[in-house]
């Protein structure tokens, strides 16, 4: 089957994105991949737990001290939000509405740097107290959990800016169908691991 | 779940999937509006500053329902097809789960 068929709404099939082989076997790769990021994040999150507020030197900072609420409560609903433009997108996708599409994706980049935006203040806030990556094993491992999200976001949007700006003239078809939706499910990969964070980084960091 | 691609649908098939997507957009929207009723929650019982050994499981009580409602819904869960995504996912958690529970019991025992 010719990848570069012209379709109309119609004609559209009703699972673009696993209509084809190729389409498939992506969408099962990328779910083994999520389940390895599952990890990746499951480790950071652990070394987090074990060393937060605790080190043999630097203990003048604490979560208790450092975190904002509402400043991490902006940044979630930024990203929650960002996360339903994604899904309005890819109902877009599914109607076959390119431009309806691309126009949501935009709106889900836009929301995404707004929280970067926000997460750039922060570290840099911090690191301004004193609170560096360097200065207690606390730092490492608070900078190394929520910078590698951070990581994530900035790949999640350069991957949505990369794929609107490639098929902009193209269209779309059953090649960069299941592109658009591997992007999605990857933009909402990092809003699931954001739940973590704000729950067991910021909100339990608050509590104790 | 092979789909004909060539397949072109009827005006009324097309109709029928048209709605049936806009339900199912109508209903993305009332789990994104949990969501966020969830978080606020889940703030507001933080800054009320209640004991931290009520809040904190019901804090995790409800960023797992939150990361369910995302997978399930968000991610398209509960379309059919989805047993491998589900089947490396849950073994993902299962040793996330288990590496969590083993460095904060035993790291500073």
């Amino acid at each position: 089957m010719d990848l570069k068929t012209k379709f109309t709404p119609q004609s559209w099939p009703a699972h673009p994105e696993n209509a084809t082989l190729e389409g498939k076997n992506k969408t099962l790769g990328f779910w083994i991949f999520l389940g390895g990021e599952t990890v990746l994040f499951a480790t950071l999150f652990a070394t987090f737990l074990a060393l937060k507020n605790k080190g043999p030197n630097g203990m003048e900072f604490s979560t208790q001290s450092l975190f904002e609420l509402p400043l991490a409560f902006i940044m979630t609903m930024l990203l929650l939000t960002s996360s339903l433009t994604s899904v309005y997108a890819m109902y877009h996708m599914k109607n076959h509405n390119f431009k309806a599409m691309q126009a949501w994706i935009a709106v889900t980049v836009v929301l995404g740097l707004g929280f970067l935006g926000l997460e750039i203040y922060e570290f840099y806030h911090y690191v301004h107290l004193g609170f560096t990556f360097t200065q207690s094993a606390f730092g490492s491992s608070f900078y190394t959990l929520v910078g590698t999200h951070g990581l994530h976001v900035i790949i999640g949007l350069a991957w949505f800016i990369l794929l609107m700006l490639r098929n902009s003239k193209r269209g779309l078809n059953l090649y960069n169908a299941p592109k658009y939706y591997l992007a999605s499910l990857y933009w909402h990969f990092i809003d699931v691991v954001w739940v973590f964070i704000f729950t067991v980084v910021y909100l339990m960091g608050v509590l104790d | 779940m092979s789909h004909d691609v060539t397949h072109t649908r009827t005006q009324q098939e097309y109709e029928y999937d048209r709605k049936r997507a806009n339900l199912g957009m109508r209903n993305q929207v009332t789990v994104f509006a949990l969501m966020i009723f969830l978080t606020f929650i889940a703030f507001a019982s933080v800054q009320a500053g209640m004991s931290a050994y009520l809040v904190a499981p019901l804090i995790l009580l409800f960023a797992a329902v939150q990361v369910a409602l995302q997978l399930y819904y968000f991610m398209h869960w509960s379309e059919k097809g989805h047993g491998m995504a589900q089947f490396f996912m849950y073994s993902a958690a299962f040793i996330a789960f288990t590496m969590i529970l083993a460095f904060i019991t035993i790291i500073w025992w």
